[in-house]
């Protein structure tokens, strides 16, 4: 017995100490990029007048580019970046399906189409287009699954209905592009691809408020999220509160996302990519909500930065993410038709 | 392993607005190996899921130590009660120590840092199942025989009184199947587990259980020790099937022997032995 | 199926209500617009009396509305074929992707060769919906069960939203590029003038005639590939008649319309409920459906939109999508 206490220890102590690697070393990274958007841009600012400025001194030049302007980006990025990449992550490893995840079932479609008709008709305030992005996203979901729910439950009609929804949603926001008024257009374009163009700083803290809650949150949850993934009678019988905990994660996904998505658009496919790729890096088995939205941060940072630096016109962060992501999506159909997923 | 009083009370149950169970009142006797028997669709299933709290009764109860299941936290219930659902799904990539770990969730803490105990409980269920060997390998890697192995050793992991098993053997080859059946006697000999199976093969079910439970169309028809219960009538009434009742030679318990059309030189024994 | 008659028993009342709202239809399309012209003044422009302005909004809508009929007949038939050509009731066109792909090559084409004529768009627009569709459908195609309708619709979904990203891609650094786009996306059936009627037409014209023509073989293949062999038919070659046509007719009204989505699903789904699955019924009816739907969309889209007009393709896709999703609902799983 004790020789398999020993071959179980190894196993474990060697899984355990990959995931510390993996993430110690996507946080660097993250943070790296981090420092490298407060860097960058028109003018290279040196390290040193960057710190000042953090610390709150006033250099000439540097400190409206970087308090106003580049600061206020990175956070949005590296924050946004995070909720999308953990939200994809609790919603692919629940869903047991790596196509799943709130863009591609029609959820952060809903929020959009929410916001822009309260930019539009209702010219309401930044705040309240928030409150109602969330809002539609969970209406949407709820939406989206009591259609798909049926007799016995199948992700292909979830994922049926979601396009289905998505393209309702789509041709809304296309009604209410056309008839919004001239002022109202700019803000109302930000829905429709993401970018980290003109964030100011008043609107961080609402995202970074709700990553501090919900984060741990799914960190808690993430024991029983792994339970989940054994379907939903071993998790049971294992003394998983299944509904109460789907909830839980499902609430807790979407208003990230569409917190997120208020601040800086959708960003396409970093939800997306972001849990498959932790789990490339990490491996399974392992609760990967942190590695997951740092994923999505060090995405999101460095689509940005080569948005901005790389190509002789500059993108939006959703161009780049939305060409990365494309291929990948292919290629992940391709791998899963072959092995019969569907 | 503790006793345990664990029975249904008049338990009507099944999916939507389909009912399966019509009505079933059983007691599961403690600290033995019970069988559950009967036709496709007459509710063996239904009833495993029934006593798991994976259903919910539409009428009736089912009670364990004299409270309703549902009066249970969903973690102390997990702690007594086990069950090995029929088609499990493994997640890409997990290995079989992890597996078998994660029957340890209903007595571990929220962040699930592993205990001595929960070391223990995984390294014995993983010898009884005789996968330690394995401890390192992905599920996904084994074969279907040594897979049902360390979903079995899952749920030996989590330690219950009393273990529910839909369906162990299906899909496997004869010689896994005699193996687990082995096994799992083994686990109610040595540590006095009160079994609960719902096996398809009559004769199986008749050599390794200590009770029989025979449902038909959703209702109890018969219940007692194999030698009580399996008699040609019931296998008629049960399945429909004409047989003879025969000694198993190596087991002494009944053999069913079937009676088909080609085969009805039997029936002339059939009379004459009556 | 017994039936005794030579065509289903709602036909007759089918065809009627079809041709009263196709009447309806283009009289509602030449009526209505920015101006709503009374049927007087209608009657007059015909006859090139009355005011000259009124003369040409009449005929300018009445090209708009014969455009509008066959881009919407071409749209229903092509969805037909396609639905047949790959067992799948969600087979539309623009759930395939296809739109996309005209628009990629069209924009590849404006940004690298520098086209700018509506013929020279036709043949990019038809290569990129040929190209598309033969990617989808083998990707879709790939591991078991073949072109099941989920793997399909996915295998478009996700590369119609590459393609986009593409799209957009290339016209960001070019805003001429951009301009023009949208000049030809935007255009829809408000762009219809006579020429790119003239250029859709061969196509529809050759379109109906080979589904027309299939459809008796294609009534076989719906029964399975096995049953339809041991029948006579050659599957293979059907499969590829039948797709090509699909695509083509597709393309073609892409690339002098912009892309306009579900019509294909929603006129053919509606026939099929009233008529059952009779091709040589489904085909020409879901032709006449597919230009009803379109052209009292476009009227919705120019009355909903005043004073501009709102684009066919929103209009369809907000009914369309219900309609899928409907779809979606009742699907058995396994057959998803």
């Amino acid at each position: 017995m004790k020789t398999t206490i020993e071959l179980i220890k190894q196993g474990r102590n060697r899984r355990r100490g990959r995931w510390i690697a993996v993430t110690t070393a996507l946080a660097v990274l993250t943070a790296a990029l981090c420092c490298a958007m407060l860097l960058l841009g028109n003018t290279i600012y040196p390290v040193r007048d960057v710190a000042a400025v953090l610390l709150g001194e006033d250099v000439k030049g540097a400190t409206f580019a970087i308090r106003t302007i580049r600061l206020p980006r990175m956070l949005a990025g590296l924050f946004a970046g995070f909720a999308f990449g953990i939200a994809g992550y609790v919603f692919q490893t629940m869903l047991r399906n790596p196509l799943a995840n709130p863009n591609v079932i029609g959820v952060t479609a809903g929020s959009s189409a929410a916001a822009v008709f309260c930019i539009v008709v209702l010219q309401s305030s930044k705040a309240l287009t928030s409150v109602a992005a969330v809002a539609a996203g969970l209406l949407t979901v709820l939406i989206i699954y009591g259609l798909a729910r049926g007799k016995t439950f199948s992700i292909g009609r979830l994922i049926l209905v979601g396009i289905g929804i998505q393209a309702m949603c789509n041709s809304i926001i296309t009604y209410l592009m056309m008839i919004a008024k001239e002022h109202s257009l700019p803000a109302a374009v930000r829905w429709l691809t993401g970018s980290l163009n003109g964030v100011k700083m008043e609107e961080l803290p609402v995202l970074m408020l709700a990553c501090l809650i919900l984060v741990p949150l799914i960190c808690v949850l993430g024991r029983s999220l792994l339970m989940l993934e054994l379907g939903e009678q071993t998790a049971t019988t294992l003394g998983v509160r299944t509904d109460r905990t789907r909830v839980l994660l499902i609430v807790s996904a979407v208003v990230l996302s569409a917190i997120a998505t208020a601040i800086t658009g959708p960003i396409a496919s970093v939800a997306f990519l972001a849990g498959p790729i932790a789990v490339r890096l990490v491996g399974t088995g392992t609760a990967n909500g942190i590695p997951a939205g740092l994923v999505g941060a060090a995405l999101v940072l460095a689509a940005d930065l080569a948005g901005q630096f790389a190509f002789p016109v500059k993108f939006p962060v959703g161009i780049i993410t939305g060409i990365i992501g494309a291929p990948y999506l292919l290629y992940l159909l391709v791998r899963m038709n072959r092995k019969g997923a569907f | 392993m503790r006793s345990h009083t664990f029975e249904a009370r008049q338990v009507v149950a099944g999916y939507g607005d389909k009912m399966i169970l019509n009505g079933i009142s059983l007691e599961i006797p403690s600290n033995q190996i019970s069988v559950i028997i009967g036709a496709n669709g007459c509710g063996k299933s239904t009833l495993l899921k029934t006593l798991a709290r994976i259903i919910k009764p539409a009428s009736g109860e089912v009670r364990l130590d004299g409270q309703p299941l549902q009066a249970y936290p969903s973690k102390r219930l997990a702690r007594v009660v086990g069950l090995l659902p029929q088609s499990p799904i493994v997640p890409e990539g997990i290995t079989v120590a992890d597996l078998v770990g994660r029957g340890r969730f209903p007595h571990q803490s929220l962040f699930g840092t592993w205990s001595k105990r929960d070391y223990e409980a995984v390294a014995e269920a993983m010898e009884i199942m005789d996968i330690a060997p394995l401890a390192n390998r992905h599920v996904d890697e084994l074969s279907g025989g040594q897979r049902q192995r360390v979903w079995i050793a899952m749920a030996l992991a989590q330690q219950t009184d009393i273990l529910l098993l839909d369906e162990p053997t299906t899909f496997l080859d004869i010689t896994y199947q005699i193996e687990i059946l082995d096994l799992l006697t083994d686990l109610n000999r040595k540590y006095g587990t009160t079994i609960v199976m719902v096996l398809h093969d009559i004769n199986l079910s008749a050599r390794y259980a200590d009770y029989i439970f025979a449902l038909r169309e959703g209702r109890l028809v018969a219940e007692g020790k194999p030698s009580e219960v399996i008699t040609s009538q019931l296998i008629k009434d049960v399945f429909g099937l004409d047989c003879m009742v025969v000694q198993d030679p190596v087991s002494n318990s009944p053999s069913v022997v079937p009676i088909g059309r080609h085969h009805a030189g039997g029936r002339v024994l059939l009379e004459a032995s009556r | 199926m017994e039936r005794n008659r030579f065509y289903p028993k709602s036909f007759i009342p089918v065809l009627v209500i079809f041709l009263v709202l196709f009447v309806l239809g283009v009289v509602a399309s030449v009526v209505f617009g920015a101006r709503s012209l009374s049927l007087q003044e209608v009657v007059d422009g015909l006859r090139n009396q009355g005011g000259a302005y009124e003369s040409s909004v009449v005929h300018k809508r009445i090209i708009r509305t014969v455009f509008g009929l066959c881009c919407g007949a071409a749209l229903g038939i092509a969805g037909v074929l396609m639905q047949s050509v790959t067992r799948n009731p969600l087979a539309d066109p623009s759930i395939l992707g296809v739109n996309n792909g005209a628009a990629f090559f069209v924009v590849c084409g404006m940004a690298f060769f520098h086209i700018n004529t509506a013929s020279q768009y036709i043949w990019f627009a038809l290569s990129g919906a040929l190209f598309t569709a033969v990617f989808v459908f083998g990707i879709g195609s790939l591991g078991r069960g073949g072109a099941a309708p989920l793997k399909l619709v996915l295998a478009g979904a996700a590369t119609s939203a590459a393609l986009s990203s593409l799209v957009t891609a290339v016209m960001i650094p070019r805003t001429y590029v951009m301009d023009q786009f949208r000049f030809w996306q935007v255009g829809s059936i408000g762009a219809g003038t006579r020429d790119s009627l003239l250029l859709l037409l061969p196509f529809l014209l050759v379109g109906v005639l080979v589904a027309v023509i299939t459809a008796p073989a294609l009534n076989a293949l719906a029964l399975g590939d096995e049953m339809a062999t041991g029948l006579g038919v050659k599957t293979g070659a059907l499969r590829l008649v039948a797709a090509f046509t699909g695509v083509i007719l597709c393309g073609a009204t892409t690339a002098v319309a912009g892309p306009i989505g579900f019509v294909g699903l929603l006129a053919t789904h509606l026939i099929r409920m009233l008529l059952g699955p009779d091709l040589r019924y489904l085909i020409p009816m879901s032709g006449l459906s597919g230009a009803v739907i379109l052209i009292v969309s476009d009227v919705a889209g120019r009355l909903a939109g005043r004073p501009g007009e709102l684009e066919v393709g929103v209009l369809t896709a907000f009914l369309g999508a219900p309609v899928l999703i409907i779809l979606a609902m009742k699907a058995k799983v396994r057959s998803l």
